[in-house]
């Protein structure tokens, strides 16, 4: 059974967010509203633990947070003229509702306001995802630190100078106007796709904080995907659709990634049994309700090609040619960069042969932009493996070693070195 | 609240503008200045003789010591600023951009200290 503490716990994590949303809109600090929040949640633990959770507690919470910026506003010793203000528009509003007596819907959802602020260009990229995680993700700042392997005073530190930036520099607090919309959603659906990326790529899949950071970016890019298409209509929000079913279709894979050992299973070797047909169905479901509006991205063609790889029951039926033509186009209309021409040159080879492949792996190589990144070495070192060059393969396979971070991808290299180190011999 | 603009560029590439050109720019300028009284965000706009102009003075123990040049050698040197009254960052932003220097240099936007509001 569970206890109360978990349950208020529970309730805790779904609401803050949109709690805090609500009275940022009030009082235009963070620093504020989270103290306000926070001593909020102490009278509600000693509360709910003897009344029970209320019925609706995102209402009460967001009553008694106010009242509690009412008391800090009172006892502050550096009193201000806007201080002094926002406290009269507080008191003066503060009488008038009973907490238990709200509904959900009286109160407006501000979380879309939340997450442009969050991830307002002017802030560092770094600083945009850790306030992201931190005020609608309800993570603690010792659980971000950890997430993305940074000492906890540095991350600290971080968020600090991000919410003095935002009150000091007047970041506003709003959804951005129809002009600027589009390129400020970029830079919110690049720090989801981080939030979501940093738990994809983690190094193993015995460390849950980095785990839950994917299940927490499709829930935050749920809100987004929601509250855009409530607010602006459906055709604000197909890129937003795009990256929900891109996140969907990758963390169907989650369990059959990787062996009970922490080691990396390839996509082509991957149990397929494994893959999370909800996430599938949900994924795909979304990804064609949303090619449906003929507003094409580079988030819904890289959902379209996750999703060609759900379909193949097995790898050899996988649509390579599909593939390549959807890599061709991402290139071509959205994203010309190197590494996406890396994608298109395996897809080519798989769809057209190793040669084809190596072909354009060459002319990458000639660019000399991707020199240093080590899975351009591995893609190359595999092609020549296929192909029976194993000599080439093995020098391709050091060189990536050589680059590789990360520890399961680097024994996953060594093993695929040895194997090839073995037909040299042979 | 108000907001400055820095307008950096290179100098040495601003040197060798045509007078056509460093026209054409000071026309711009003025429109920008039009626009920005007609909005009513207009507080103060100059701009500034080059570094090479620039004089530096420090006082350390009572002794003041005057140096020839800026502050420090950079590769693009401040050359004017605005200050605006912006109802937000986004609203500085839309005005950065309109400032000419800004298509071949950099504009930072530092918002001013309001001693009326609440400090740390």
């Amino acid at each position: 059974m569970r206890s109360t503490y978990d349950i208020i716990e529970q309730t805790f994590q779904q609401e803050r967010g949109r709690v805090l949303a609500t009275l940022l809109s009030l009082l235009r600090d963070i620093e504020l509203a989270e103290d306000a929040l926070q001593d909020a949640l102490v009278t509600a633990l000693e509360r709910w633990s003897t009344t029970g959770v209320p019925h609706n507690p995102g209402a009460w919470l967001t009553t008694a947070a106010r009242n509690k910026a009412i008391d800090r506003l009172r006892r502050s010793q550096t009193f201000q003229r806007n201080q002094a203000l926002l406290l009269a528009q507080l008191e003066a509003t503060a009488e008038s509702e009973d907490e238990e007596m709200l509904q959900p819907d009286d109160i407006p959802d501000e979380r879309l306001k939340l997450i442009f602020t969050c991830c307002h260009p002017a802030l560092a990229k770094e600083a945009q995802v850790a306030l992201t995680l931190q005020t609608l993700g309800g993570l603690t700042t010792p659980e971000i630190a950890r997430a993305f392997l940074i000492p906890l005073p540095t991350m600290a530190q971080r968020l600090v100078r991000a919410k003095r930036k935002i009150r000091d520099a007047g970041i506003p607090y709003q959804v951005p106007p129809a002009h600027t919309i589009e390129e400020r959603l970029d830079a919110v659906l690049a720090v989801l796709y981080l939030i979501f990326s940093a738990g994809y790529s983690a190094a193993s899949g015995d460390d849950l904080v980095r785990h839950d950071l994917c299940e927490e970016a499709i829930r935050l890019t749920r809100v987004l995907v929601l509250l855009l298409t409530q607010e602006r209509g459906a055709g604000a929000a197909t890129e937003a659709n795009g990256l929900l079913a891109l996140m969907l279709l990758h963390h169907a894979r989650r369990y059959a990634r990787q062996t009970s050992v922490g080691d990396i299973v390839l996509l082509e070797d991957q149990d397929r049994t494994l893959w999370d047909k909800d996430n599938i169905t949900e994924g795909t479901a979304i990804l064609q309700a949303t090619l449906w509006l003929r507003q094409p991205g580079a988030y819904q063609i890289q959902a379209a090609i996750a999703a060609l790889h759900a379909q193949a029951t097995h790898a050899d039926a996988t649509d390579w040619q599909q593939i390549a033509a959807l890599y061709g186009a991402l290139y071509r209309d959205f994203a010309p960069t190197p590494v996406v021409a890396l994608n298109r040159a395996v897809a080519v080879a798989m769809a057209e042969g190793y040669t084809a492949g190596l072909k354009l792996i060459d002319q990458l190589e000639d660019t000399g932009e991707l020199t240093d990144y080590y899975l351009f070495h591995a893609a190359k070192a595999d092609l020549l493996r296929r192909t029976g060059w194993f000599d080439e393969a093995f020098s391709a396979y050091q060189r990536a070693l050589s680059l590789c971070e990360n520890s399961a991808e680097k024994a996953f290299l060594q093993r695929r070195l040895s194997e090839v180190e073995q037909q040299m011999q042979a | 609240m108000q907001y400055m603009f820095l307008i950096y560029g290179n100098e040495k590439a601003e040197a060798t503008t045509t007078p056509e050109e460093g026209q054409a720019e000071m026309q711009a300028y003025f429109g920008l200045n039009a626009e920005a009284r007609a909005k009513n965000v207009y507080v103060v706009a100059e701009a500034l003789h080059p570094t090479s102009s620039a004089t530096s003075v420090r006082s350390r123990d009572g002794k003041l010591m005057t140096t020839d040049g800026p502050f420090a050698e950079t590769r693009e040197q401040l050359g004017g600023f605005y200050i605006l009254n912006c109802k937000d960052l986004d609203e500085a932003i839309e005005w950065a951009g309109k400032i000419p220097g800004v298509k071949h240099g950099t504009v930072e936007i530092r918002p001013i200290v309001d001693f009326s509001a609440p400090q740390n």
